[in-house]
């Protein structure tokens, strides 16, 4: 009787997302676990910062300082070419996404992939609006897309998971391919290139767009060194820091464009992005 | 008649050995982590074969489905058909020294590894590592710790 059950629950999974209101209860039971496992790895973080000397402190926030103020400059230039964007694509009467929210979330140190997955849980589920499919970033590229949104925590899959593919595109030249993840979590691999394509050592690939999981334009990896014909074995690590960082970001792109009032034309037509480079 | 007293015991037990499958142990040790909750699950079956039972364990594998994002029914399909195996032969286990019992573990870890690789390669295709089976060998050389540690916990204050 159990085993048939189970094989109905099996299937009816499989096939239609209509369990997904049980998953969400019973994950109410299960999520305290997750919690409880991950409060002694934060009690050790929380104990080690709250140890460290006053030098250290103070040397990391002079760095903090002068990187704050590197990033201001940036971003006076970054403001000021958006809007020259956003004018420039007015004129083209096209649609700019823009605005994209994000959420911060914290990883779970909890562990619940097998040996091929590469998965990791966050704490922020779908009474913060986490859905499944959302891309998530951390400050230095892409992380993977939401896998599953349980109401108190929600599960990730990253890029570099064997299930994972990702639409990609080389900065340098827009050459357009997709990055599927290998199992290891410092390699991408690229099945789909040609053998004559256009791609170096060192190449930054972003995201295309293409799809409409991944919004344009956030780095992915770096290329790996290759000796040149060898377009079959070409591999890139990715950018985002996978296994090290407590914090993503989890980005809501589906966002509408949001309305441009600069210039006297209305540019909201309801077009996709379609230009990619 | 349904016995209910020392249950809190038993779902303690359970609730720390899901708790110890999801340790965030380092990538390369990860692998090696054992099903405690499988463990757990075959000792009190066959400490209290009348109260822990198909029921228990396919509740049990339903969490555990939940707890790490499988496919609903994986592991409570692969936990029903053990614990019954176990139920079905707890008579003659309870005879057994450690060692043969850690033998007949073997293949009841074994069974529930190669469904869940079963099921898995349904839902999409799935590579089968060497890694894979890594774990169903710690898990057998620890089921006399799993065995000493929950035989402690029974008797600590008798269960009946």
């Amino acid at each position: 009787m159990a085993v048939a059950a189970s094989i109905t629950l099996l299937t009816m999974e499989h096939i239609s997302p209509r369990l997904d209101p049980l998953r969400a209860v019973l994950s109410l039971a299960v999520d305290p676990i997750k919690y409880m496992v991950d409060f002694p790895s934060k009690t050790a973080a929380r104990i080690s910062s709250s140890l460290k000397s006053y030098a250290d402190l103070k040397a990391e926030n002079d760095t903090l300082k002068i990187q704050e103020a590197a990033n201001k400059l940036h971003f006076l230039k970054f403001e000021a070419l958006e809007k020259e964007n956003i004018r420039l694509r007015a004129l083209l009467e096209q649609s700019y996404e823009l605005g994209e929210q994000v959420l911060i979330a914290e990883i779970l140190a909890v562990n619940i992939a097998s040996a091929y997955e590469n998965t990791v849980v966050v704490n922020k589920g779908s009474r913060f609006g986490v859905h499944a499919q959302q891309p998530v970033v951390d400050a230095s590229g892409v992380v993977g897309q939401v896998f599953r949104a349980l109401p108190e925590t929600s599960e990730i899959m990253l890029i570099t998971d064997p299930n994972h593919a990702i639409p990609v595109q080389v900065n340098r030249n827009g050459l357009l391919t997709i990055a599927v993840g290998s199992g290891e979590l410092n390699r991408l691999n690229f099945p789909y290139l040609p053998e004559n394509a256009d791609i170096k050592p060192g190449d930054l690939l972003i995201t295309s767009g293409l799809g409409g999981t991944f919004p344009q334009g956030y780095p992915v990896a770096i290329v790996d060194p290759f000796t040149p014909p060898a377009t079959k074995q070409i591999t890139a690590t990715p950018k985002a820091a996978l296994d090290r960082n407590r914090e993503l970001m989890l980005v809501w792109s589906n966002s509408k464009p949001l309305p441009i009032n600069t210039p006297s034309s209305s540019p909201q037509t309801g077009d996709e992005n379609t230009d990619h480079d | 008649m349904i016995n209910t007293y020392g249950f809190g015991r038993i779902i303690l037990t359970l609730i720390i050995a899901m708790g110890l499958k999801i340790a965030p142990l380092p990538h390369a040790f990860a692998v090696y982590n054992p099903d405690w909750v499988l463990l757990t699950l075959i000792y009190w079956s066959l400490a209290f074969p009348e109260r822990v039972g198909i029921f228990h364990a396919w509740t049990f594998g339903l969490l555990n489905d939940v707890l790490t994002g499988r496919l609903f029914g994986q592991y409570a399909l692969a936990y029903a058909l053990v614990i019954y195996l176990c139920l079905l032969a707890h008579k003659r286990l309870r005879q057994f020294s450690l060692i043969q019992q850690a033998l007949f573990i073997f293949f009841c870890l074994l069974l529930s590894q190669l469904l869940l690789f079963f099921i898995k390669n349904i839902q999409h295709t799935a590579e089968l590592k060497p890694t894979f089976w890594l774990s169903v060998f710690t898990g057998t050389l620890c089921w006399p710790v799993v065995y000493t540690v929950l035989r402690f916990v029974r008797l600590a204050k008798p269960i009946n």
